[in-house]
């Protein structure tokens, strides 16, 4: 392996240090607390704060209209994959395929719409809120915004939380639209089976839309202060807005995961099953 | 009053989806073209074996706390998940099976592949984009190295080595989160859980199905976040962007050949 290279000291020390990734207990703790601290402000200058609308407006487009193709698209592909895969492996074992509608069906509005919605929303909202909150950090608006006595959370952080946890709940439902319907067709492609027996509404009952509802609400409220949380505590130039929008989209992704085996967990023991 | 027809509404939109279309076909060629570079620095014996290994470590190794967790709650969620379904049937053998099958084709690879490209797909498009804007990939140049055996391919190759292995660690402990988490909600006994498991249900086809999908969204991940970040302008904006571009890109092409590899697989 010889590639003749002068001596590459100068440029790796020039390469951006990444932020240490295996933090002590009490720094993990103390970013705990911060981030719940971001969100008890965020939850004060909802009820307390000016009222914002066009912002909030703003936010909603951004989040919620922006995502729509995104979101649609890859809830189109995992819809037949789902049914495609699931079908398979369900004909090894009993040959009749007539539920599989209806067991898609409840699987997508207990958990996979909401779920794989929040992923891909965490991955895109999330990234672009720390980017834009990060940026704004580094380039010290942030400071000229506290400088003219407007609270930065009240002023960024409110609109994109409200905004966020009001288009989730509707891209939730676009989402898992989308998917049965690509399932659907899948159904009917590969299997044979006809769209009329594939919509059965029987398996979904009151607990299976309690707890996608309470899924969409947890994911919606937790992505935009995870990020912003991300984003506000960019530190280091540009290569720090990076490193904050890599800790934005993983930490939300790994909210959303730990959520979602909270509320599965809890809602089977509630509801039970 | 100008002579010329106003352009219709309609024919404006068509052009938006027209140049939206050529634009995806261009960065799918000037993808394809980055990865015959790629290969061919490695045929060539070009790549830059130190760059390797420290791009293996920063990339592989440091991402494995977030690999685990994502694992254990994988499997979590996916007994759960089938929990009901096991009640409804009283068909407590086929949990492991059921686990199993979900886990290795599907949402192993898949969840893996979009933590991985969170952390380590937009963290090398930030690494890239800055050296981009600040100029330090023109001084490589200038210093006659070729940033594709210095730069790309260690970072293409510990992509997709880091995602292979992280893949096969992920279904090994979501697996044993799975049996872990249905003997404490369902009451399934993990012996019953693993000899579900290890019925001929399941095979080595299982698991190869997953890993030849996560070497696919590993050159996915690696291919475009090198590229966002090796093609990064306009400052600090730009990377943020670039960043962006990577996260949306990789998951949309993780998807999409997600649903081809199923089929083609089969």
């Amino acid at each position: 392996m010889t590639t003749g290279l002068p001596s590459r000291e100068p440029l790796a020390r020039a390469r951006p240090e990444p932020r240490p990734l295996r933090p002590t207990l009490p720094a993990l703790l103390a970013d705990a607390a911060a981030l719940y601290a971001t969100f008890a402000q965020t939850l004060y200058s909802v009820m307390r704060g000016r009222k914002d609308r066009a912002a909030v407006v703003q936010q909603m487009y951004e989040i919620g209209n922006r995502s729509l193709i995104f979101v649609c698209v890859v809830m189109g592909f995992i819809g037949m994959i789902l049914v495609f895969q699931g079908g398979l492996q369900t004909q090894r074992v009993v040959p009749d395929l007539s539920g599989l509608g209806a067991q898609f069906l409840e699987l997508l509005v207990r958990d996979l719409s909401a779920s794989i919605c929040a992923l891909m929303l965490a991955t895109r909202v999330g990234a672009g809120i720390a980017a834009e909150i990060g940026s704004m950090v580094v380039t010290e608006q942030i400071d000229a915004l506290r400088m003219c006595a407007a609270d930065p959370i009240d002023y960024l952080v409110k609109p994109r939380f409200l905004a966020s946890l009001s288009m989730t709940l509707v891209l939730t439902v676009i989402a898992g639209s989308v998917a049965f319907a690509s399932g659907m067709g899948a159904a009917y492609a590969f299997f044979g089976i006809n769209p009329r027996t594939f919509v059965n509404l029987s398996l979904v009952d009151r607990g299976d839309a309690c707890v996608g509802l309470a899924k969409c609400i947890a994911y919606g409220g937790t992505i935009p202060i995870v990020s912003a949380h991300a984003g506000l505590t960019t530190f280091g130039g540009s290569a720090g807005v990076g490193a904050a929008t890599t800790r934005a989209v993983v930490n939300s992704s790994l909210a959303v995961i730990a959520l979602d085996f909270v509320i599965s967990g809890l809602g089977y023991l509630i509801f039970g099953g | 009053m100008s002579l010329a027809p106003a352009p219709s509404p309609n024919l404006q939109r068509f052009d938006r989806i027209a140049l939206g279309a050529a634009e995806q076909a261009r960065l799918t060629g000037t993808l394809a073209l980055m990865l015959a570079g790629i290969v061919r620095a490695i045929v060539k014996r070009e790549m830059d074996r130190s760059e390797l290994l420290a791009n293996l470590h920063r990339m592989g190794v440091k991402s494995l706390p977030v690999v685990v967790t994502t694992a254990l709650f994988t499997g979590g969620i996916m007994v759960i998940q089938a929990g009901p379904i096991v009640e409804r049937y009283g068909a407590q053998g086929l949990l492991g099976w059921g686990a199993g099958f979900g886990t290795l084709r599907e949402i192993g690879p898949l969840l893996t592949a979009l933590m991985i490209s969170g952390r380590v797909g937009a963290n090398n498009t930030a690494e890239l984009g800055t050296m981009a804007v600040t100029e330090q990939i023109d001084a490589l140049r200038a210093l006659a190295i070729d940033p594709k055996s210095f730069l790309v391919a260690p970072r293409f190759c510990a992509i997709v080595t880091t995602l292979l292995l992280s893949t096969l660690f992920a279904d090994a402990l979501a697996l044993f989160g799975a049996a872990e988490c249905g003997w404490a909600l369902l009451g399934v006994e993990p012996s019953i859980f693993y000899r579900g498991l290890t019925s001929d249900l399941l095979g080595i086809g299982d698991v190869l199905h997953g890993l030849i999908k996560s070497v696919v969204f590993g050159a996915v991940i690696g291919l475009s976040s090198c590229h966002f970040g090796m093609t990064t302008r306009g400052g600090a904006p730009g990377v943020g962007r670039s960043v962006n571009a990577t996260v949306v890109v990789s998951a949309a092409g993780i998807f999409g050949l997600d649903y081809l590899l199923s089929f083609v697989l089969q």
